[in-house]
């Protein structure tokens, strides 16, 4: 893909998308000269060059200029708004995991596009798992319609407030597990990696969680 | 927690976590790396067998040796292409480059068909014979394939299945190119029918569990 391209989707995402702030630390005036003589693709390439020896403040600067052209590319593929972070953030560790087989010598957009384009896939993959899933509801629902389906769904607004206020008392730890693992469906290693925390761990807590919930709601011990 | 502060969490959390790494080495250099572990494998096996017969049998029949002048290809171009598609960014029409060495290594081969008109007297495999090349190249095509998975699992595939493909050809290739030491037929329609079945043998099995093995990203 050329990089004009690029640069229109992401000027053409910035006034549809909210955008990221283009900076997280000031720079150094040694590294703005060195910077504006090359285009930013190339500026991205370098600082991701440092990022790979270990400049910290470099990287997460890189990291958060990243968000914008990754949001570009999700909304190209398709990737509906709601989830549009939920991609940005499993590039993101995409690329901390990959980091090592950037070549600096080669344009850095076109390889976070890369990683982009694929993780917006996977989420609409699995965004279509969820529907097919859904459509079976319905189908069950139109096959056993409610009688009283005004207070069914005020009911059931009700439940969903129960159980999100139920979640949010629920210790830190827990509460993480049942939102990543419970809500969003994010895998184990998914969690472990945006976390920080052992799979083990994650599982027991959310173990914890859901003996929690059923306890509060059905009073099983 | 907002997206944007979620992000903003998530980066300054991998900022905390960076350490610096080492660079992954170019797709040209993992080739060579692959390469010198075929050609060691091809220095016994002409230390085994000698190189006479093979260059007696190419002096016999010259498009045996543009077969296995198209197999090296493959295996190369193949390897080569595996390894680029490892890397993210890069392009899958890497994917055709192996194209022209094979037209040429299954072009070369399929004149072995033609044999009993050009050179009547050559030895031709019949199929016991044949089994044993199907044999030869799915058990070199076993550990060549998973050398190369394991070097490309350091990489990050994004297109695990295609890769897988190239790693297929590239290691069928390369076992038809080491076969050609020890190969003492020529080719005709049956052995032709058995490299082709080894090669898809391979090549299949690569997409199937190669790319399962590359999907982790």
């Amino acid at each position: 893909m050329s990089h004009a391209l690029i640069a229109g989707t992401l000027r053409s995402a910035d006034r549809r998308l909210p955008s990221w702030p283009s900076t997280l630390h000031p720079m150094t005036a040694e590294s703005t000269a060195a910077d504006t003589s090359k285009s930013p693709d190339q500026r991205r390439a370098r600082w991701m060059a440092l990022a790979q020896a270990g400049d910290r403040r470099t990287y997460e600067k890189l990291l958060a200029e990243s968000v914008a052209l990754i949001r570009a590319v999700a909304w190209r593929k398709g990737v509906a708004h709601d989830h549009l972070d939920d991609v940005v953030q499993e590039t993101l560790i995409t690329i901390h995991r990959v980091r090592h087989t950037f070549d600096p010598g080669r344009s850095y957009d076109a390889w976070v596009t890369a990683i982009a384009s694929r993780r917006a896939i996977d989420a609409l993959r699995g965004h279509g798992r969820r529907v097919r899933r859904e459509l079976h509801d319905d189908f069950a629902l139109d096959s056993h319609p409610d009688l009283h389906d005004a207070s069914a769904a005020t009911e059931s607004l009700q439940r969903a407030r129960q159980l999100h206020a139920a979640i949010a008392e629920l210790p830190p730890g827990q509460r993480e597990a049942i939102e990543q693992l419970g809500l969003r469906e994010r895998s184990l290693s998914e969690v472990a990696e945006l976390t920080g925390r052992k799979s083990g761990a994650l599982k027991v807590n959310l173990h914890r969680a859901i003996k929690a919930l059923r306890g509060r709601f059905h009073g099983d011990s | 927690m907002s997206a944007t502060s979620s992000n903003k969490t998530l980066i300054d959390r991998l900022g905390t976590e960076l350490v610096p790494v080492r660079r992954l080495l170019s797709p040209g250099q993992r080739t060579l790396g692959w390469l010198l572990v075929v050609a060691a494998i091809a220095v016994v096996l002409l230390m085994l067998y000698g190189v006479h017969p093979m260059l007696h049998r190419w002096e016999g029949a010259p498009d045996l040796a543009w077969a296995a002048l198209g197999a090296v290809i493959t295996a190369i171009t193949a390897a080569w292409a595996a390894f680029a598609l490892g890397i993210p960014g890069r392009h899958a029409r890497w994917a055709w480059v192996p194209v022209p060495g094979m037209l040429l290594w299954i072009g070369a081969s399929g004149l072995g068909c033609l044999r009993h008109w050009i050179a009547p007297h050559t030895s031709i495999a019949n199929l016991h014979q044949a089994s044993d090349c199907l044999i030869f190249i799915i058990s070199f095509s076993i550990p060549l394939s998973a050398l190369m998975i394991l070097l490309l699992r350091r990489a990050c595939p994004l297109r695990p299945v295609l890769t897988a493909v190239m790693v297929g050809l590239a290691s069928a290739s390369a076992s038809a190119s080491l076969l050609e030491i020890c190969h003492a037929y020529d080719a005709a329609a049956t052995d032709l029918l058995t490299h082709v079945v080894a090669v898809g043998v391979v090549v299949a099995l690569n997409a199937a569990m190669g790319g399962r093995l590359l999907s982790s990203y």
